[in-house]
């Protein structure tokens, strides 16, 4: 029977224990941030062809771990698809969800979760072959969608068209992929899903320019990291990485002007970057954990336009997420 | 004295020997065989040549990109630049070598296994071939780098869910078999109970299962790997059919070798180790090879809750833009790479059967 | 207390006390823990989601559903549709297995070669790839509705299905369906009659021939009587897809597909094997008896041939029945993709939904075996 006990305890090198004082001093410990993203969702979580994972969402463990560690890189990422997600953030094997989770009252109330920001605010839409003439989502009516399972996505649609008057038919997947390969082999006529996802779906079509993302949004969906509760401490953390970046946009600070800013006499940055005040103390973090973040990955503009802006191929404009002195959402309370 | 002249040996007649009594006898004895016979050369006419000319006389082979399959029949140049992919997944280029090292030393397992003769040698041999294997595939010792499960995929990852499964299922089987044979009622019945409920119900349901429900039962802060959540599902799905296929063995097995065991006073384990389950796993070796087929054919289940095993880098390898619309040549090539498998190890198992139904006769 | 443990009667009964204490404590620690998790982690207990409404539509429903309609009804049509699916694959399975088994028997050099060729073709591909295969490759080569591919004007197939005109419900359909009802019931009296008689006074009557004539005749007459008004509803194209006649969803083509190709090939075996078990010596026996080749099939060979091959067969459709679940693939909506997929994520709940569908699998399989053990027994030859 020796063998058998070997061969478990090799088998246990794959089964993860950390002792529970808190998801801070643990990652401390482990020396990594273990992050949940998105298997493969261009510009927010994708694989390089260099084995290298990119993304905004990826920006965000990143960011995490450039405050928490110092340094950007050290980030163990984990791939779920939609129906593990909350299951791997409740049981540990996670502890920072960064996978476009949209913020909704029962999510935040009945699943043991807190939303920690919305780093992508979204809303679901349309993409449709230009070849079947659809202009507008009234002209839907008939068409049968494609719905990748496990989200809120065949909710909106099912009360879309429902308020509308409108038939419809869905085909649900498991896997996005699925999805995509069922739309192209003719098998539905529209795609439905969170209209960042759609830019990246279309990017990855044989021929993006005969595919179209219809105008109309019909839904909000904020996205945003998710940690457990019960851990307030680290819950704070993932809040004010994300701040920083935002916060950092906004008294533009940039990572080629960091260093130099760090002297700058505004009141507001130096709080920032840690050379007044005690904002990484009061995290249970090193002063210069925002100096970090946008030092090795960037404020919040510099990671959109390095992922999904106009000069990727994704091509997306910053709409709603542009700062809130400019007309879109993104906000950061005060760093004071 | 009468000399009787040996005559000399006719021949047969004509019309029962050589190929045209054979065709004559097997394809065209009567009208209705006629018939047949058409109907099975138009079969083969309508599937065999549309199908050579796509798969061999149209085909590409050359070139390394997208762009230089111009012709009409299937572009190979595509499985040949995701080769690696549909092999190893994402493993990383460097450290390949593990992996193929490990399947040169099961070569040198498989030939020690066909030269030894001590038992005791060649459990020896096994049993650190799996502790190397593991070693070299997962890494953490001896500088070798630490490879995370996430990269794993493709054929490999294919075999190791196979090979952990019937490796460990094998014990756990073993076990129930006798448990589900023993006369102690309470014993008997948590056997059945466990058999039974495992095979009523799909394997898609255990995987989900052990992928979604497992985790609630340790307490925070133990985590299973996503792969080793798949490989206690299988794991245990397939100790449920093991057993099945060894009580069958122990079935076979005359009364009369249990009663002289217990005559020489053999206790319980010695009588079932060394003398039943000996004589039963030789009767059970045939349907166990074919059990094995069916867990490699089960694997691909994995593909549902979004491991990377060989059927589902079809997928990812055409999913890459540069390559987009070739799922028809990953999956037949994919097709046929899990047929020459599972074929070869049916054929192994026909002849174990008729190597043991002789030895009976 | 040493001698007493040196018992053999005694010595079982610690062990199996050992093992329940064991396996006790084992399910406490886990019912314990997941009972802290799932406290800690707020994760809702209990059936009570059964009647929330779902809020999502479904692609295809054999009963009324709208997305008003609780989980509970998901749940329903989701069992009706692994039932639909299930029922189609043993009826084309088994017809197709009994065909390849019996031509693999064939005098005929090429079809027995062909029809082996089958089996370690079929065989040796897993369901689940078969599946993909049928639904990705096979799917993506079909046209779209607007250039769907036509049969006489009224079948049509293309990317989003098989459409084919569906019979009016009017009294002539109703009659007709009713008539095929009655003719099978007649049959079945028509054969236990027919082998009473064959029994008592050793006259063979044509029970072939005569329930092949009442299964024309019967639905022929009703058809006048119903008022001879037998109308389709024939499909044609508008919009994005067809209106009229019956949408074969090529998610259930694919799947229903791969699983009569998959188990057709185990049938053929199983039949092939029994039809091979039968002793040589009972053909020559029944040939020694002047009976004809025909009679020998029917009264000496088949029936024994099909004792040998019902319980493989039979496992075979509760393996078909399971495999169904693979239908969570390709977006098929029965229990697995429905209730443990979409209901799943909508609801998660977990352990609640997956033991439902476990114990939905498992009532079938214990069904199915209560009914092979009753068959075992009918068909067992009684010595006499």
């Amino acid at each position: 029977m020796t063998k058998f006990t070997k061969l478990s305890l090799a088998a246990l090198a794959l089964v993860g224990m950390s002792a529970t004082a808190g998801t801070l001093e643990d990652t401390k410990k482990q020396g990594f941030v273990k992050c949940g993203v998105h298997v493969s969702n261009a510009g927010f979580s994708e694989v390089t062809s260099g084995g290298e994972r990119k993304g905004m969402d990826v920006d965000g463990c990143r960011a995490v771990a450039a405050a928490v560690l110092g340094d950007a890189s050290k980030v163990k990422y984990t791939p779920l698809n939609a129906k593990e997600r909350f299951a791997a953030l409740s049981s540990g094997e996670i502890d920072v969800l960064y996978r476009g989770t949209t913020w909704t009252e029962t999510r935040d109330t009945s699943l043991g979760l807190n939303f920690a920001g919305v780093n992508y605010y979204d809303g679901q839409g349309f993409l449709v072959k230009n070849s079947d003439g659809i202009k507008n989502a009234a002209e839907l009516d008939g068409a049968t969608f494609c719905i990748q399972a496990g989200t809120t996505t065949e909710l909106n649609v099912a009360d879309y068209f429902r308020a509308n008057k409108m038939a419809y038919k869905v085909n649900t997947y498991d896997s996005n992929d699925q999805v995509i390969k069922s739309y192209e082999s003719g098998r539905c006529d529209v795609i439905t899903s969170d209209a960042s996802q759609l830019y990246g779906i279309r990017s990855t079509l044989k021929d993006p320019s005969g595919h179209t993302v219809l105008p109309e949004i019909i839904s909000k969906e904020p996205l945003g990291p998710v940690v457990r509760q019960g851990d307030d401490a680290w819950f704070n953390i993932i809040k004010w990485s994300y701040n920083a970046m935002v916060e950092a946009e906004e008294l533009g600070v940039t990572s080629q002007n960091v260093n130099k800013m760090k002297t700058s006499d505004s009141p507001a940055i130096k709080r920032l970057l840690g050379t007044e005040g005690n904002m990484g103390a009061n995290l249970g973090l090193s002063a210069d954990f925002a100096y970090n973040i946008i030092k090795q990955v960037g404020n919040y503009g510099e990671i959109f336009e390095r992922n999904i802006g106009m000069n990727t191929p994704l091509k997306m404009k910053r709409g709603l997420n542009d700062l809130w002195t400019r007309g879109g959402l993104q906000y950061s309370p005060p760093f004071r | 004295m009468a000399v009787h002249n040996q005559k000399a040996v006719r021949e047969a007649p004509a019309n029962t020997k050589g190929i045209i009594h054979w065709l004559q006898e097997n394809l065209f004895s009567t009208p209705s065989n006629i018939a047949l016979t058409l109907l099975g050369a138009y079969i083969i006419y309508s599937i065999l040549p549309p199908f050579l000319q796509w798969a061999y006389f149209d085909a590409n082979f050359a070139g390394d990109s997208k762009a230089q399959c111009t012709g009409d029949g299937a572009c190979w140049t595509f499985v040949k630049v995701k080769m690696d992919m549909f092999m190893y997944g994402f493993y990383p280029e460097d450290q390949v070598w593990r992996l193929q090292a490990g399947v040169v030393l099961f070569f040198l397992l498989i030939g020690f296994f066909y030269f030894s003769k001590s038992n005791k040698l060649k459990i020896i041999a096994f049993t650190s071939y799996m502790i190397v294997a593991i070693l070299l595939i997962t890494g953490g010792m001896f500088g070798l780098e630490v490879v995370e499960t996430d990269k794993w995929g493709g054929l490999m990852l294919t075999i190791v869910v196979a090979a952990v499964g019937i490796v460990f299922s094998f014990p756990i089987g073993i076990i129930l078999a006798f448990g589900r044979a023993s006369e102690l009622p309470i014993i008997k019945s948590i056997c059945i109970t466990y058999i039974e409920f495992i095979r009523g119900v799909p394997l898609i349901t255990i995987l989900f299962m052990s992928s979604v429900i497992l985790p609630l039962f340790f307490p925070e802060g133990i985590t299973f790997d996503k792969l080793l959540r798949a490989l206690i599902g299988i794991t245990l799905f397939q100790a449920a059919y093991v057993a099945e296929i060894i009580r069958g063995g122990l079935q076979s097995i005359p009364r009369g070798q249990y009663e002289a065991a217990d005559a020489i006073g053999l206790s319980y384990w010695q009588k079932m180790l060394l003398v039943i389950l000996p004589q039963a796993l030789k009767v059970a070796i045939p349907n166990l090879v074919g059990a094995f087929i069916s867990l490699f054919q089960d694997t691909t289940l994995v593909l549902i809750i979004g491991l990377l095993d060989l059927l589902s880098m079809v997928g990812v390898a055409a999913g890459d833009s540069a390559w987009l619309g070739m799922e028809t040549e990953g999956y037949v090539f994919v097709t046929f790479v899990f047929w020459a498998f599972c074929y070869g190890m049916s054929r192994y198992s026909n002849k174990l059967e008729k190597q043991f139904n002789t030895e009976l006769k | 207390m040493l001698n007493a443990l040196r018992n053999r009667k005694v010595r079982g009964i610690l062990f199996q006390l050992l093992t329940v204490l064991g396996l006790v404590a084992f399910l406490w620690y886990i019912g314990s823990n997941t009972m802290h998790n799932i406290e800690q982690r707020g994760i809702k207990t209990g059936f009570a989601f059964l009647d929330n409404s779902a809020g999502f539509g479904i692609s295809e429903a054999p009963v009324a559903y709208t997305e008003t309609d609780t989980h509970g009804r998901v749940f329903f049509v989701g069992l009706l549709n692994t039932l639909i699916v299930s029922f189609y694959g043993i009826i084309f399975a088994t017809i197709l297995g009994i065909l390849i088994g019996v031509l693999r028997l064939s005098n005929n050099w090429l079809i027995r070669k062909l029809s082996s060729a089958y089996i370690d073709i079929f065989r040796n591909i897993p369901l689940l790839l078969q599946i993909l295969f049928w639904y990705n490759v096979v799917l993506k080569a079909l046209p779209s509705p607007k250039q769907s591919m036509e049969f006489k004007g009224d079948i049509f197939l293309n990317n989003r299905g098989l459409i084919i005109p569906s019979p009016d419900m009017n009294s002539t359909t109703i009659t007709i369906i009713i008539s095929f009802l009655v003719a099978l019931v007649s049959i079945y009296f028509l054969n236990r009659w027919a082998k009473k008689k064959q029994e008592d006074t050793g006259n063979d009557f044509p029970t072939f021939l005569v329930s092949i004539g009442i299964l024309v005749v019967l639905p022929i007459l009703a058809y006048f009587i119903g008022g001879a008004n037998f109308n389709f509803d024939i499909p044609a194209l508008k919009g994005f897809n067809f209106v009229g006649g019956k949408t074969i969803s090529p998610e259930f083509l694919a799947l229903t597909l791969a699983l009569v190709i998959y188990t057709a090939t185990f049938i053929a075996e199983a039949v092939r094997s029994g039809i091979e078990a039968v002793n040589k010596g009972q053909k020559e026996a029944a040939a020694s008896i002047g009976l004809s080749s025909y009679q020998s099939l029917k009264l000496v060979v088949l029936p024994q041939a099909i004792r040998i091959a019902i319980p493989p067969v039979i496992n075979q459709y509760l393996n078909l029945i399971k495999n169904s679940s693979l239908a969570a693939a390709i977006g098929y909506p029965e229990i697995v993709t429905l209730f443990s997929g979409t209901s799943l994520n909508q609801v998660g709940q977990a352990i609640e939904i997956i033991a439902i569908t476990m114990l939905v699998y498992l009532t079938m399989s214990i069904s199915v075996s209560v009914l092979l053990n009753w068959l075992n027994h009918k068909i067992k030859i009684k010595e006499r």
